[in-house]
Formats: C-alpha cells, structure tokens, sequence
C-alpha cells in the first residue's frame, strides 16, 4: 500500500452524486466536499434525516475504528463533544467497494476563526466548555488523543464547542492512535505519548497558546523553557501562565481541577475590571500587572478548597468501607447461624 | 487467535539503489519470511527522480509494506504513521486468515456486515497495542543523506517514544549502508531502547553508492540470526495470544 496521494483527496466525487448503502440501502446526495484527513475525505450531503457528514475512507478498518469509537460515545450521557453516529455501511462503485459512515453534521468556524473576530473572554468560556466535555470523556476511559483548533468547531447559539474528528480518541492506558505534534506532548520532550487525561489537558494548554500565536511556531530546544518563553512573549497569555504551565508540565489530576482554576481566574479577571473602571484608571498595563497577580489568589483558595474536599473524601470513604464490612459481618453471621 | 512477534524492517532511503541484488527481489523475500518491509523516502528542496520513485514504491509493495515519500520535516510524523499502519495491515491480515478458518475461503472481513466488523477491529486495536514488535531499522547513509540524518535520528527517537506507549514489548536494531568495510554496517544490536541511538549516530560518515538490495539481504539474515539465538536461550517463550473473536 502506497500514500503516496496524502495531500490530495483521494476521493473526488461531484455533487448530486448519491451514494446508497449496501447494507442498509439509506440514500446520501453529496452537496460537497468538507476536508480530509490521514483516514479519509468528508462530505456534506443529504439524507432523509437532512444534512448530514458522510466519511469515506478506502481503508475501511480504520473507519470502523472510528464508528467504535462513535458507538460508545453514544452510550455516555450528557456527553455532546463529538458527533453522533447516524448509520455505517459500504458503498459499491465499479471500481470497488468503499466504506463510509454517516454522522451529525456539525456547522460552524473552527475555533481560530471563531476567536479571530470576538472578544478574548472567549477564549476562557470555551475552554472551561471544552475541560467539562473531557472531563466526562475521560470518566468514561476515553482521551480524545488528537485535539487541535482545526478539529475545535463553534456551534451555536447557543454557543458550543464541538470536536468532529475521533480518529486520535483512544483507551485509557494505551497508546495514542492519533497526534498532530504541535500539541503532542511527546514532540515537545514533556511526557508520554500513553493516553492518559494529562495527554488532552496537554494539548488544551497548546491550543490556548496557539490562539494567540495563530501562525505556531517551530519547536527550536523545546522543552518547558520555549513554551514558557513564548508565554511570557505575549501579554495576553500571561494571566494564563500559571494554569498554563501547570497542564503543560502534567499536574493537573483532571479536567475538572484546571476547569475549576479557569473559572476562578475568569471571575478574578471580572473583579479586577470592576475596580478598574471605579478607579477611573483607564491603562492597560497596570490592568495586566493586577490580573497576573490575581491568579495568585485564586489558586490559593482552589487549593484549600481541594485539601477540604480531599479530607471530606478520605472521610467519605472510610465511612463506606465500615459500612460495608458491617452489613459483611452480619452477612456472614446470617450465614452461619 | 495466535500472532507470534510482528517482524518489520523499515527502509529511509532518498534514492535509488546502484549497486548489488535488486532490491525489490529482496524485499519479496523478507516477505515470504514474514518480515514487511516499510520505505520511507526523505526529499528536501530536491525531488526525488522517477526511477526512485518507482522504486521506493515497488519495495514497499513487493514487501508487503507501506511507503512513503516526504520531506525532511514532516519525517518524524511519517515513520511512526508508517509503521503503526503497517503494523495494523499485519494484523489484519492474521485476523482475516483466522476469519477464513472459521467462514469459508472466499470471506474477508469486508464481507462482514459493518456491525459485525466493529468486533473484529477492536480485536485487532487490542493486538496492535499488546503484540511483540521488532524493527529494523535500515538507513541510507549515501552521500546525498549526509544533512539529513540529524532528522533522521530524531525521526527515530521519536518512533521509539510512539511505540513505547504500547503496553507490548519493542525491540529495535539500527543497520546503516552503505558501511565503513561492508555494503552494510551494524550500528545498533537488538535492544528495547532506541535511544542509545543518539551518541552513535553523531559520528556517522556517509559514502557514495547505494547498496539498498545487499542491505535488505543482510537484514533478513540478521532477523533469522537472532531468532536462532534467542531459541536456544528461551525456547518456547515466543509470545501467542489467545484471542476469541
């Protein structure tokens, strides 16, 4: 098997074309073409259900990867990340048999677009959307593996941020199927390519820093140090740089904890706005001197409130493994007598 | 389901071979052994010729392999993307003979309903993550590849940190051709860490032919070497993995 073709879509199909299922004999009218990637060419097309994305891929294994993948998002609930799975089936031409699956069409500007045009308290919104979304994701035993702006869609209203590419999505544990290396941790030198939450909290923090270096920038010794520098280089990130470094060097334990440090820095931003406007003060810099240090405090606070929530935890716990051991015990003495 | 250890020898090369047996000859015969065979060809401004081409592609098919063709740049994502596709071709290719045993001659996956073929693929991810892989890795230290082996080396680190998150065990060996003596020259014996790689490779001289089927020859032999050793050390620990689909 050659690749040679990578950079050319190897499926040019002209529109009104239908394709209908071998199996389930459902029609699909192709409007056109959306993109295509390292495992295939999507289209737009019609269905009786309306609009709809159909994938194609001449390889047809590593499409039923992805519908797997699809099949068990739909059993998690309140989980909306990704599209859901509409119908998988073969497609056969006269030069052969092509797989495709069918999928919710999700419209709207990838997140670099989207952020290009608004106000950079979007920023902050859409990732605290897009950590609760993994955090469910990754209660689930999933890591979404291959996480970029270009795979980030903005859906709405009400605005939401979607994912519409599963291809990196992986087990918990295993080996990452899918990177793109800019956002790969193992490319940077800080970490494994083990899926595992750190993996996708990794690539959040990569993708923040993209937006406001929307062109990238080539690794040179890579490492902390670069990614720190280039924090440091833009203004705008610098209220981030605590969180930011934290997910980039793998500390956070889950999603939920640096959603939970987002939300307090988003909030400490508002405060520090409100004085500013009361005090009259109308510079910008000093602005940005105060939320650096409001962070801080923020996160000093998160961390009580986490070593609260630890102490009730282990509290918790040792309640339910007593508990448990007492109606054992009587259990047992039922048993015996 | 049995799979005993994936064997592969990936070939980076930026041209066409001038020297020695035919390649493609060679690369039939690692197959018929059970090795694939993976090429990668490295360009940088210069395109490679037509005849390189050609040949690139016609190894990889007569190896049973994937080929590709990039730039320096983007090799590092390549090699990984290579071997893990051919990795997983391998192994569809044992659950497709497996699938035979149990349907009938003529089915394939393919002819599974796609309900029933999701099973089969989640067979195969947890194989591709559990299975015993060996690479050898073959590069082409002519002339033209002096400025690119940097990339080259780093290319291969990072195909070692891709396959190291595998739960299932990696061994890697490093051949370079054209040699300091020989057409081949041994740089990295069997190990499970690629990385060693990195202080030899610095102090590595090019030469000028392109001896790429001599190459494939030795490398063949070098898998079967090694299996008759590690048979007399630990006989009946080849790895099998039973599978029910």
């Amino acid at each position: 098997m050659t690749m040679m073709n990578s950079m050319k879509s190897p499926f040019k199909i002209n529109r009104g074309t239908i394709i209908k299922g071998k199996w389930h004999r459902k029609d699909y009218t192709i409007i056109k073409e959306l993109g295509f990637g390292a495992n295939g060419t999507v289209f737009l097309a019609d269905s009786a259900l309306g609009k709809v994305a159909l994938k194609l891929s001449d390889n047809g294994m590593s499409i039923i990867s992805e519908v797997n993948v699809l099949k068990s998002f739909a059993k998690v609930q309140g989980y909306s990340l990704g599209p859901s799975l509409i119908d998988v089936d073969d497609w056969v031409t006269t030069s052969g048999t092509v797989s495709f699956y069918v999928m919710e069409y999700i419209n709207g500007p990838d997140l670099l677009t989207y952020i290009e045009n608004k106000d950079s308290s979007w920023v902050n919104v859409l990732m605290i959307q897009l950590l609760k979304d993994l955090q469910v994701l990754h209660d689930n035993n999933w890591v979404f593996g291959d996480l970029k702006p270009e795979n980030l869609i903005i859906n709405g209203p009400p605005t939401r941020i979607r994912c519409i590419d599963v291809g990196g999505t992986t087990i918990i544990g295993r080996a990452i199927k899918e990177f793109t290396e800019f956002y790969d941790r193992g490319y940077w030198g800080l970490g494994s390519r083990k899926a595992e939450p750190s993996y996708d909290l990794f690539a959040v923090a990569m993708i923040m820093i993209n937006i406001f270096y929307p062109k990238r920038f080539n690794k040179l010794e890579g490492g902390l140090k670069q990614l720190q520098m280039m924090i440091q280089k833009k203004r705008e990130l610098l209220p981030y740089e605590q969180v930011l470094t934290k997910a980039l060097t793998g500390r956070y334990g889950s999603a939920n904890e640096m959603r939970g440090e987002l939300i307090k820095l988003s909030s400490g931003q508002e405060a520090r706005t409100n004085t500013r406007t009361s005090n009259s003060g109308k510079t910008k810099a000093p602005s940005i001197k105060n939320r650096g240090a409001s962070p801080k405090r923020a996160q000093a606070q998160q961390k009580k409130m986490a070593k609260k929530k630890k102490r009730t935890g282990y509290l918790e716990s040792i309640l339910l493994i007593v508990v448990i051991s007492l109606l054992y015990i009587v259990y047992i003495y039922g048993q015996l007598t | 389901m049995k799979t005993g250890t994936i064997k592969q020898i990936l070939l980076i090369t930026d041209g066409c071979s001038n020297q020695g047996n035919d390649p493609i000859a060679m690369a039939a015969l690692a197959n018929e052994q059970g090795i694939t065979v993976n090429v990668i060809g490295v360009m940088e401004k210069d395109i490679i010729d037509d005849r390189g081409l050609k040949e690139i592609e016609e190894i990889a098919l007569s190896g049973g392999g994937v080929s590709q063709v990039v730039y320096a740049q983007a090799l590092a994502q390549t090699v990984q993307m290579v071997t893990k596709k051919a990795m997983t071709q391998t192994l569809q290719g044992v659950v497709n003979k497996e699938l035979q045993q149990i349907l009938g001659k003529s089915s394939s996956v393919e002819d599974l309903p796609p309900e029933k073929r999701g099973e089969v693929m989640e067979v195969v991810d947890e194989l591709g993550e559990t299975v015993e892989l060996e690479v050898l890795v073959l590069v082409d230290t002519s002339a033209s590849m002096k400025h690119k082996l940097p990339t080259v080396k780093e290319a291969l680190i990072d195909l070692s940190l891709s396959l190291n998150a595998r739960s299932g065990e990696n061994r890697y060996s490093v051949f370079v051709f054209p040699g300091k003596k020989k057409d081949v020259e041994k740089l990295l014996d069997w190990t499970p860490r690629l990385e060693s790689l990195t202080s030899i490779f610095s102090r590595l001289t090019t030469g000028g032919i392109t001896p790429t089927g001599p190459a494939l020859k030795e490398a063949i032999q070098y898998f079967k070497q090694k299996r008759s050793l590690r048979s007399l050390i630990r006989r009946d620990d080849d790895e099998f993995y039973e599978e029910s689909i």
